[in-house]
């Protein structure tokens, strides 16, 4: 940058410009601005949607577990070997000793007032003992029931074959089509807020071309450009966000009263990283949109 | 202060602007580049310029070889060289004084100093009242006036001029010369492109003729000459 490294004289130009610039383009600044927030606000919903569904996908994937019957001969330290070697597989989360008298406790329960059908059985327990086992991923759930399966002192592995296969293929979809949707609608935003930016500075080449005949260096072009895009970028990151974080907390609202069963994502930190990265990306389009944008004209 | 040694410039088209140009300015002289439309004017100020890099040959500005120097030298090469143009390149939304501030601002000028330097050279080319009147609002011969005060106001080396006065009336384009004249009497070295002969003719300043690219006369207090 040879002498004029850092002027605060040029830094005082480089506001007043982007500041003069806005105002002096303020139907292309409007215009801009509402592109950004449009833009970002869809995303930001589509990006709380894919949130709840992954929410979704995850709980119902975490009921699954696999019940693994033990033979009847198998004693207490066998019982204790076993578990340990279930748990020596590294996709296995926990495993759960059900005694056979807490199995018949459980079904009692689960029959409510007609658990006296039940009774009959207090004296001879048909019921075996079992090991409940959660792997960490619900996918690994069928080879991991197969493998326990295998071992001696097992009797039988259930963990709703053939339904949790479909389960899984759904959750799975789920998670390749909200991928797909929010790569595809990122870069539609990037897309139309870069374009934005190129018409503003499109509109402005010939002063560029002038700046640039009087002995400005690229940088004392660009930065006011840049600066011009931060502002775009945030003011319409800031209008959506505001607009997105009010419309999602009615929705939880509503949803607590009407629909009490479905559970919105609500923890702060999340809906904090989304409505965040709608603003960052924002900025960073504003920010390097301007920068590409100039690089054609600056080269007079 | 400027010499080209041998240079060509092809466009990317084919058209062959300037074909192996020898040529030597020195610092304070005032010369007039004539010549037919075409003729390659333009091209050899854009050379100096380095808005057009040359085929082959050098071009040395101010005791540097442009062609070799580095992109990042360019701007600081420029601010020693003042433009001024046929059609005036002014900013359109920004008045005669902010015109005139706005070459002053790309080299780190103090708003201080700005504000000192402005309406000095503003009242030098006679626009002493007409500093806050925007582009359009003024003549020719005034926007041209701005043009000129955008040009000397970081005391360049060089004044460059492609026809200045393309576009004025003839006493408009005597009172632009004088300006021009002035500029010069103070130092500053001038090369200005024109058509106008009257101009050429009744300066007697050093001339260079071109035709196709190539110099074809050369004289002290030379005349312009239509025919060649
Ligand atoms: N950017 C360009 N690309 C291709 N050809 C060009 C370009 N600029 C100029 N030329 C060609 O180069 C030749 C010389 O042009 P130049 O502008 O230097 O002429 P000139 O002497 O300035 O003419 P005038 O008096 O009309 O301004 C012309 O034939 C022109 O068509
Ligand atoms: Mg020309």
């Amino acid at each position: 940058m040879g002498c004029t490294a850092v002027n605060f004289n040029t830094i005082k130009y480089f506001f007043r410009e982007a500041f003069h610039s806005l105002i002096r383009n303020s139907w292309l600044s409007i215009s801009s601005v509402g592109i950004v927030t449009v833009s970002l606000i869809i995303l930001g919903a589509s990006l709380l949607l894919v949130v709840n569904a992954e929410k979704l996908a995850q709980s119902v994937e975490s009921s699954v577990e696999i019940t693994a019957f033990l033979e009847e001969s198998v004693g207490t330290v066998d019982r204790d070997e076993l578990a340990e070697k279930i748990k020596s597989n590294p996709e296995v989360d926990t495993v759960e000793f059900v005694s056979k008298e807490q199995a018949l406790r459980e079904m009692k329960e689960s029959f409510g007032e007609r658990a006296d059908i039940l009774e009959s059985l207090e004296e001879s327990n048909p019921l075996p003992d079992a090991f409940r086992v959660k792997t960490k991923q619900a996918a690994a759930v069928p080879a991991t029931a197969q493998k326990i399966e295998e071992m001696t002192g097992i009797e039988q592995v259930r963990y709703g074959q053939g339904v949790v296969e479909k389960l899984l293929n759904v959750t799975r979809w789920v998670r390749y089509a909200s991928l797909a949707t929010l790569t595809m609608l990122t870069l539609a935003a990037v897309f139309i807020i870069a374009t934005t930016i190129r018409m503003s500075v499109f509109a402005r080449r010939r002063e560029i071309g002038i700046m640039k005949i009087l002995g400005a260096t690229n940088w004392f072009v660009r930065f006011p450009f840049v600066l011009e895009g931060i502002v775009l970028g945030l003011t319409g990151g800031l209008i959506a966000v505001l607009v997105v974080d009010l419309a999602y907390l009615s929705l939880m609202d509503k949803l607590k009263i009407s629909l009490p069963f479905i559970q919105l994502v609500s923890e702060p930190r999340t809906i904090l990283y989304i409505l965040g990265s709608m603003l960052g990306l924002g900025v960073l389009i504003g920010a390097l949109g301007s920068w590409f944008s100039l690089r054609k004209f600056l080269k007079v | 202060m400027i010499q080209f040694y041998n240079v060509s410039k092809v466009y990317d088209n084919g058209v062959k602007a300037v074909s192996d140009l020898t040529l030597h300015i020195k610092k304070g002289e005032f010369v007039f580049l004539v010549g037919a439309s075409g003729a390659g004017k333009s091209t050899l100020i854009k050379l100096i310029f380095r808005e057009e890099l040359p085929t082959r040959g050098q071009v040395m500005f101010n005791g540097k070889n442009i062609i070799r120097m580095k992109n990042r030298e360019v701007p600081h090469m420029r601010r020693k060289i003042g433009m001024v143009f046929q059609d005036f390149r002014l900013l359109s939304q920004k008045t005669a004084a902010e015109n005139v501030a706005f070459a002053l601002e790309i080299t780190g000028t103090s708003g201080k100093e700005i504000k000192r330097i402005v309406p000095e050279v503003l009242e030098q080319v006679g626009l002493k009242d007409k500093g806050n009147l925007l582009p359009n609002q003024m003549s020719g011969g005034e926007q041209q006036r701005v043009c000129i005060a955008r040009a000397i106001v970081n005391n360049p080396l060089l004044i460059i001029a492609d026809e200045p006065t393309g576009n004025l009336d003839p006493g408009t384009s005597w009172e632009i010369m004088k300006l021009f004249q002035d500029i010069n009497r103070r130092g500053t070295t001038i090369l200005m492109a024109t058509h106008d002969s009257e101009i050429v003719d009744n300066m007697k300043k050093r001339v260079i003729a071109l035709s196709n690219g190539c110099v074809v006369r050369d004289e002290e207090s030379g005349v312009y000459r239509c025919e060649l």
